[in-house]
């Protein structure tokens, strides 16, 4: 084919901020690697811990599992205390922090950003803080799972709640209803399934966070972890380690059944 | 040339797509396959060039067998085959000129396409093959922002870049209106005449088929039920093809161009 | 009167499967508060609440930057480093695990089916779990910290790259394949370009997640900012926990903001 144009070649748009923006990504990561010493040639020197580690793993301290039985059913607990303290509380959250619920502008916006800080507040943090406040007890870990959970729950529901059918709302205000008739009859039944399956959701990531908070002394299996890496018994770590998945992955299996059914 | 020997195409859930089809297809023919929504249009095209696998029976293209070609001969056969999707199939949010090298990756070594890094011969090919269809201003432009008329030719110049000796297209005009339909089908013609590029076109209209192909193929129920010249092709072949009488949305209709 | 037979059939079976719902509610509540010691709390509570707060309200300034050791500003840098260098390293991970395990690019299902298990056994690992276990592979510190994240990123960045893999339009994948390229060309023709905004918005959302994660890891020994954080819980120096919580809660709000603004520009 010959390939002469007749007509004016288009000029090529220039990327030059793509590629400015590569490198840019490319320097900070390699900052942060010198930053920290991430070395890759570290980990490989030590890789023989890593197979010393796996290898006085096995086989896993069965019956280590009986031993802490007792702690994983409080972990159970303060997961399901923490998800329901922290549903009851979502719920005059969210309200506030949907836009088309209150009309009172700086009300509204101050509650968002208010949940937006709680939002930065990673879980393990507030349990290390609660547990120096109430001691080394689960009550700490219940405490610091409510308010964990209302970031969670309170902002996937005002966010539902932003996105609900308009119609049922203005039939409410057509009827002269109050604005807590409004809210019971116009909003609540939209967003019902929607919160249940939040709140169910935030169950699953509070036993996961629940297993771990011991660490910082606020109650649970975590623990035990603790005390089984203290006396380097990495075969209980293993045993540890395979109950909490199983705890885990058959509550994340009950879960996502009552899900199912809800939608 | 191609040729197809006792072609048969079972589906793994028992529908027959092509039965005991021989066909040959001489270098240079605009050939155009008519006939009813799943009479196997789509199956005969796609396993010309083994998108779909055969059942039994043999595709040869320029004497050398698809049907049995291992992963790297297959490649180099295809390479020479160009298709035309009725949805285009380009990539949307890639420039209108990346779809159209991406008809040369076969002719380059893996790594250089993969880092684009396509010979500049290639990409005049790819430019010349746009002001061809009359749309070298998009060239940066995203797919994407084309209407359907402008990617359909997108994907023209992509079988043109791709110096492809044959183009099957699936039904490339069934999203277009009727006048960008026209333009994609001159398109196509001019190709077909000017660079000796052989053409298998599915069609739902038969005027359209009638009008431009040097060959009509009739389908029904995976067999072929006629094979002639346009000539040839009376409305009461069409009642056979069909198995009833034209309806007014077959013809495309010449009030409407 | 036999014609609202299977009606009150229905609206019976209804209030049964209510009544058993609400039993087994109350059962579980019963024996979740029956299982929790209310007297554990400690008589100080008040006390430390009330020097917490003052903390937060006269926070210890000084700590933010000092020329010698540590200070916050560092332990904070190095927090963002470990979130950092940790995303990378699930990415080089994520990205292949991920392309297996989609299941409209592998040939049987057997294939993607073994992906997916792998990154479903990834995802059951808590990210201070493997913390605490690489600290015993490469000693306590940043370094820990980022494999820890490296590897606990996995599961989920590659379960999001898959499901985005298998939400993709497949035409154009069979068109690279159809003018002759190989995998590898149309992966990188017909899959990277369209799942490619997808895998970055997912990225950014799990790089939100390390943040927090990375400012947690100190309080376990595994570098950052939570290192500071738990010598000062544990000193009950309540000034210094308030500078280093706002040091916190500042930077992820920021990561947060800019994370947020470059997923809207992508989408
Ligand atoms: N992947 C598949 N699996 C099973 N059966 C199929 C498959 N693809 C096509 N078929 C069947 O094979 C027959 C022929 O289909 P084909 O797509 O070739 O028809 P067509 O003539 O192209 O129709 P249309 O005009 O609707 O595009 C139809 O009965 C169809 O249902
Ligand atoms: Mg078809």
């Amino acid at each position: 084919m010959d390939t002469k144009l007749n007509g004016p070649v288009p000029s090529k748009p220039s990327r030059w901020s793509f590629y400015l923006f590569l490198i840019g990504i490319f320097i900070i990561v390699l900052i942060s690697a010198i930053y920290i010493d991430a070395n890759p040639f570290t980990f490989f020197r030590n890789s023989e811990n890593m197979f010393d580690l796996i290898g006085s793993m096995f086989p896993p301290a069965w019956s280590y599992i009986a031993t802490t039985t007792p702690a994983m059913l409080d972990t159970i607990r303060m997961a399901l205390l923490g998800t329901t303290f922290g549903m009851i509380l979502s719920i005059p959250i969210m309200f506030l922090c949907a836009r088309n619920i209150f009309r009172i502008r700086w009300l509204v916006e101050a509650s968002r950003i208010g949940l937006n800080i709680l939002r930065t507040i990673p879980d393990l943090l507030l349990a290390a803080i609660f547990a120096a406040i109430l001691g080394f007890s689960p009550i700490a870990g219940i405490v610091a799972l409510s308010i964990f959970s209302i970031g969670i729950i309170a902002k996937l529901s005002f966010e539902a709640i932003e996105n609900i059918d308009n119609g049922p709302l203005e039939s409410m205000t057509a009827v002269g209803a109050n604005k807590l008739q409004w809210i019971a009859f116009g909003v609540v039944p939209q967003i019902l399934p929607h919160f249940v399956s939040y709140v169910l959701y935030t169950f699953e990531i509070n036993i996961r966070a629940a297993a771990i908070l011991g660490l910082v002394g606020a109650g649970g299996i975590g623990l035990y972890y603790d005390r089984a890496l203290g006396f380097f018994a990495y075969d209980q770590v293993l045993a540890l380690i395979l109950y909490t998945l199983v705890v885990v992955i058959l509550i994340d299996l009950i879960s996502l059944k009552i899900r199912e059914k809800l939608l | 040339m191609i040729e197809l020997e006792n072609v048969s195409k079972i589906y793994p859930n028992g529908v027959k797509g092509l039965q005991d089809i021989n066909l040959t297809i001489d270098k240079g023919e605009f050939i155009s396959i008519v006939g009813l929504s799943g009479a196997g249009k789509s199956t005969l095209l796609r396993s010309i060039n083994r998108l779909i696998d055969i059942s039994s029976g043999d595709i040869r293209i320029n004497e050398q067998s698809i049907t049995s070609a291992n992963e790297k001969s297959l490649r180099l056969i295809r390479r020479d085959i160009g298709m035309i999707f009725q949805n285009f199939n380009l990539v949307k949010r890639s420039s209108v000129l990346r779809n159209v090298l991406s008809g040369r990756v076969a002719h380059n070594n893996t790594l250089r396409t993969l880092l684009n890094l396509f010979p500049q011969k290639d990409v005049d090919l790819a430019l010349k093959a746009l002001e061809r269809v009359n749309i070298l201003d998009k060239a940066y432009t995203r797919s994407s922002e084309l209407s359907g008329g402008q990617q359909q030719r997108v994907s023209i110049a992509r079988a043109l870049a791709q110096e492809a000796k044959i183009i099957l297209a699936d039904e490339p005009t069934a999203s277009l209106d009727p006048v960008t339909t026209k333009q994609v089908m001159d398109d196509l013609k001019k190709i077909n005449t000017e660079d000796e590029v052989t053409v298998i076109i599915n069609l739902h209209f038969v005027d359209l088929a009638k009008e431009y192909s040097t060959r009509i193929i009739g389908l029904r129920e995976g067999k072929v039920v006629f094979d002639g010249s346009p000539a040839e092709a009376t409305d009461e072949v069409f009642e056979e093809i069909y198995g009833r009488s034209l309806k007014e949305d077959e013809l495309l209709g010449e009030e409407n161009l | 009167m036999n014609q609202s037979d299977p009606l009150k059939k229905a609206r019976r079976k209804r209030r049964w499967k209510f009544t058993t719902l609400f039993i087994i509610l109350i059962a579980l509540y019963i024996w979740a508060f029956s299982g929790i010691e209310f007297r554990g709390i400690q008589e100080t509570a008040w006390p430390v609440t009330k020097n917490i707060i003052h903390g937060f309200i006269s926070p210890d300034l000084s700590f933010i930057y000092s020329p010698d050791g540590e200070d916050l500003i560092r332990g904070l840098l190095e927090t963002l480093a470990i979130a950092v260098v940790g995303i990378m390293l699930s990415i080089i991970f994520a990205i292949p695990i991920g392309l297996w395990a989609a299941k409209n690019l592998s040939s049987t299902s057997l294939i993607s089916q073994s992906g997916k298990g792998i990154l479903s056994f990834f995802r059951t690992m808590p990210d201070i779990i493997l913390a605490l276990l690489f600290i015993k592979v490469v000693g306590p510190g940043a370094y820990a910290g980022m494999l820890a994240l490296g590897i606990g990123a996995i599961g989920m960045l590659g379960k999001l790259y898959a499901e985005e893999v298998e939400a993709m339009d497949e035409g154009p994948v069979e068109s690279i394949a159809a003018v002759g390229g190989n995998k590898l060309q149309q992966l990188a023709f017909g899959v990277i370009p369209q799942v490619l905004p997808g895998f970055i918005s997912a990225t950014l959302y799990r790089f939100e997640i390390n943040m927090r994660s990375a400012a947690t890891l100190g309080l376990i020994g595994a570098g950052g900012i939570g290192t500071p954080l738990i010598f000062a819980i544990q000193g009950r120096s309540w000034d210094r926990v308030g500078i280093i919580i706002i040091g916190i809660v500042i930077v992820v709000l920021i990561v947060d903001l800019i994370s947020s603004a470059l997923r809207k520009r992508i989408v």
